[in-house]
C-alpha cells in the first residue's frame, strides 16, 4: 500500500506546485493568514471590520472575473469604481484613524482599490482650500477701505495642479521605488500601484475638514490644526508603508519614510503658506498700485 | 418543401370553411401607403421655420418647467436634448461676465472658465455615475445635468438686479439666501432625475459629486461682484 500511495503523492505536490506557479493570486493564502492573525491579536475588532474583510473576499471573487478586460475598454475602469457607500465610509474614517499595527491598504483596500476615493477627495480639497482661502482673505481685510474683493478664481487652478499631482506623482515614485528594491531584496508585502494611489487620496481626507478650519483667522489655531492634520496623516502612510520596506536595509527604509513624511510636510506648509498667507493687505494694495502704474506707459 | 409545408398547414382548415353566397364577404384592405392627413404631423420637411423653432422651444420650456416643479417625471430623461443646457450655460457664463478685474489674474472666472467648469464637470459626474454602474445612458445625464443648472442662473439674474441697487451687506445677505436656496434646488431636482439609475447602496456616492458640482457653480454666483 505504501508503495502505491507514495508516487501519487509526489504527482499530486509536483502539480499544486505548477499551479502555485501559473497563478499569482495563490499568494493571497498569506495574506489571508497574516489577516487571520491579525483578527485573533484583536479580539475587539468591529462587527464591520470582520464584514468589511469577508466583503472584500467577495469583491475579489468578482473583480476576478473581470480582470480580463484591457485597458482601453469601460469595464477596466468600472472595477475601480466598485465600492459601495459603507465601504467609502469604512476607508475614510480609516484613513484618519491610525493605530498601532493597523495596515491601511492590507485592512481596508486589499485587492479592490477604488479611484472613487482619491478622484473625489482630491476635488473636494481643490475646491475648499480654494474657496475656504478666499473667504480667509477677505475676513482678514473686512475693516481695512482700500481693500476690493476678489473671487480670485485662478487659485482654483493651482490647487488642482498642486493636489492633483502630489497624489499621482508621489504614489508612481513611491510605486517605482517599492519595485526596485524588490527585485534587490525580497519584502514581504508588496503593493500595486492603484493601492498605493487609493491609499494617497484617502490619506488626503483630514486636510478637508483642517482647511475648513483655517477660515478663522487665528494664526495659532491654524498651525495646531496643521500638525494635527499631519501627523494623523503622515502615521497612517508611515503605518502603510512600513511593512513594504521593512525587511531592505535600516538607512533605505529611513530614507523611504522620511521622504513620505517630508513630501506631506511640504504639501500642508505650502497649503498654509499660499492659500492662507498672513501678509498684510496694504503691501499687497501697494504693490498692485505700483504695477499699474508701470503698466500704463506700455498701453 | 419543409417549409413550405409549414406554412401551408396554418392555411389546411380553410378548405373546410365553406362560405355561402348569400353572406357578403366584407373586409377593409389596407394598403400600407402613407397618408396624406398624417404626413402633416409627421414630416417637417416642408414646414415654416418658424414651427420648427416654435416647436423645439416649446419642448425645451417644457422640460423647463419639469426641472422647476420635479415630480419623479421620466419626461427629462426619455427625450433628452442639448439646447436647454447650451441656453443655460452660455446664459450663466455672460451674466458672470464683467466681473471686477483689478489686476487681470485675480479676478472673477471668465467665459471660458465657466464654460469649461459647467461642460466638463457635468462629463466627469456623468462618467462617475457610468463607472459606479449607473443605467442611465451618457446624453441623458448631461440633459438632467445641465437643465438642473435653471436655478442657478435664475439665482445670478436676481444677483444682478439686487446688485444694480446696492452692494451692501443687505444685499449680500439677499444674494445668500438666493443661491442658497437655488443651489439645494438644483441639487434636489437633479437627485429626483438621476437617483433611480442608481443601485441602493451606491447613491450617496452619485449624488455627492452633483453636490460638489452645483456648490461650485454657487460659490461662482455668490461672489460675482460687478465692475465699479
Amino acid at each position: 500500500m505504501a508503495t502505491t500511495k507514495d508516487p501519487f503523492e509526489f504527482q499530486e505536490f509536483e502539480e499544486s506546485e505548477s499551479l502555485l506557479e501559473e497563478n499569482r493570486d495563490a499568494t493571497t493564502i498569506n495574506i489571508d493568514d497574516v489577516k487571520e492573525s491579525q483578527k485573533q491579536r484583536r479580539p475587539g475588532m468591529n462587527e464591520d471590520e470582520v464584514d468589511l474583510l469577508t466583503n472584500d473576499d467577495k469583491a475579489e471573487l468578482l473583480s476576478g472575473q473581470k480582470k480580463n478586460a484591457p485597458f482601453w475598454s469601460f469595464e477596466y475602469y468600472q472595477k475601480f469604481f466598485d465600492v459601495d457607500t459603507y465601504q467609502v465610509r469604512s476607508r475614510i474614517i480609516g484613513s484618519v484613524l491610525p493605530w498601532r499595527g493597523k495596515n491601511f491598504i492590507e485592512l481596508y483596500v486589499r485587492r479592490n482599490p477604488d479611484l472613487y476615493g482619491p478622484f473625489w477627495i482630491c476635488a473636494t480639497l481643490v475646491f475648499a482650500i480654494a474657496i475656504c482661502g478666499n473667504i480667509s482673505k477677505f475676513l482678514m481685510n473686512l475693516g481695512s477701505p482700500n481693500y476690493k474683493y476678489t473671487a480670485e478664481f485662478r487659485k482654483v487652478t493651482i490647487a488642482a495642479t498642486a493636489i492633483y499631482s502630489y497624489a499621482w506623482l508621489v504614489p508612481l515614485a513611491l510605486w517605482g521605488f517599492l519595485l526596485w528594491r524588490n527585485n534587490k531584496v525580497m519584502n514581504l508585502v508588496s503593493y500595486s500601484f492603484m493601492e498605493i494611489v487609493c491609499a494617497y487620496g484617502y490619506s488626503l481626507a483630514i486636510y478637508i475638514p483642517a482647511v475648513v478650519l483655517w477660515i478663522i483667522p487665528s494664526e495659532g489655531l491654524r498651525w495646531c490644526s496643521v500638525v494635527v492634520a499631519l501627523c494623523l496623516s503622515g502615521s497612517v502612510l508611515l503605518l502603510t508603508f512600513w511593512p513594504a520596506v521593512k525587511d531592505d536595509h535600516l538607512r533605505v527604509s529611513i530614507a523611504f519614510m522620511s521622504a513620505i513624511v517630508i513630501l506631506n510636510i511640504l504639501l500642508a506648509v505650502g497649503f498654509k503658506a499660499y492659500f492662507f498667507s498672513s501678509e498684510s493687505p496694504h503691501q499687497r494694495t501697494n504693490y498692485s498700485a505700483v504695477t499699474q502704474v508701470q503698466s500704463k506707459p506700455l498701453t | 418543401m419543409a417549409e413550405a409545408d409549414g406554412s401551408s398547414r396554418p392555411f389546411a382548415g380553410l378548405s373546410d370553411v365553406s362560405i355561402s353566397e348569400d353572406i357578403p364577404v366584407e373586409g377593409d384592405i389596407s394598403m400600407p401607403t402613407i397618408s396624406s392627413s398624417q404626413d402633416d404631423g409627421f414630416s417637417t420637411l416642408d414646414e415654416p421655420v418658424k414651427d420648427t423653432v416654435l416647436r423645439d422651444l416649446k419642448a425645451v420650456g417644457n422640460k423647463f418647467v419639469h426641472v422647476l416643479y420635479p415630480k419623479k417625471s421620466k419626461a427629462l430623461l426619455r427625450d433628452w436634448d442639448l439646447w436647454g443646457p447650451l441656453l443655460l450655460c452660455v446664459t450663466l457664463a455672460l451674466l458672470l461676465q464683467g466681473g471686477s478685474v483689478d489686476s487681470k489674474d485675480d479676478g472673477g472666472p471668465q467665459f471660458a472658465e465657466v464654460f469649461v467648469i459647467i461642460w466638463f464637470g457635468s462629463v466627469i459626474i456623468t462618467l462617475n455615475s457610468k463607472l459606479l454602474g449607473g443605467t442611465i445612458s451618457f446624453f441623458q445625464s448631461l440633459c438632467v445635468l445641465g437643465y438642473c443648472i435653471m436655478p442657478l442662473t435664475v439665482a445670478m439674474v436676481v444677483c444682478r438686479i439686487v446688485l444694480l441697487g446696492s452692494s451692501g451687506t443687505v444685499s449680500f445677505a439677499v444674494r445668500l439666501v438666493v443661491v442658497s436656496a437655488s443651489f439645494g434646488w438644483s441639487t434636489f431636482a437633479s437627485t429626483a432625475f438621476l437617483a433611480d439609475s442608481q443601485p441602493q447602496n451606491r447613491k450617496a456616492l452619485v449624488v455627492y459629486p452633483v453636490f460638489l458640482f452645483y456648490f461650485v457653480i454657487g460659490w461662482m454666483i455668490l461672489t460675482f461682484a460687478p465692475a465699479q
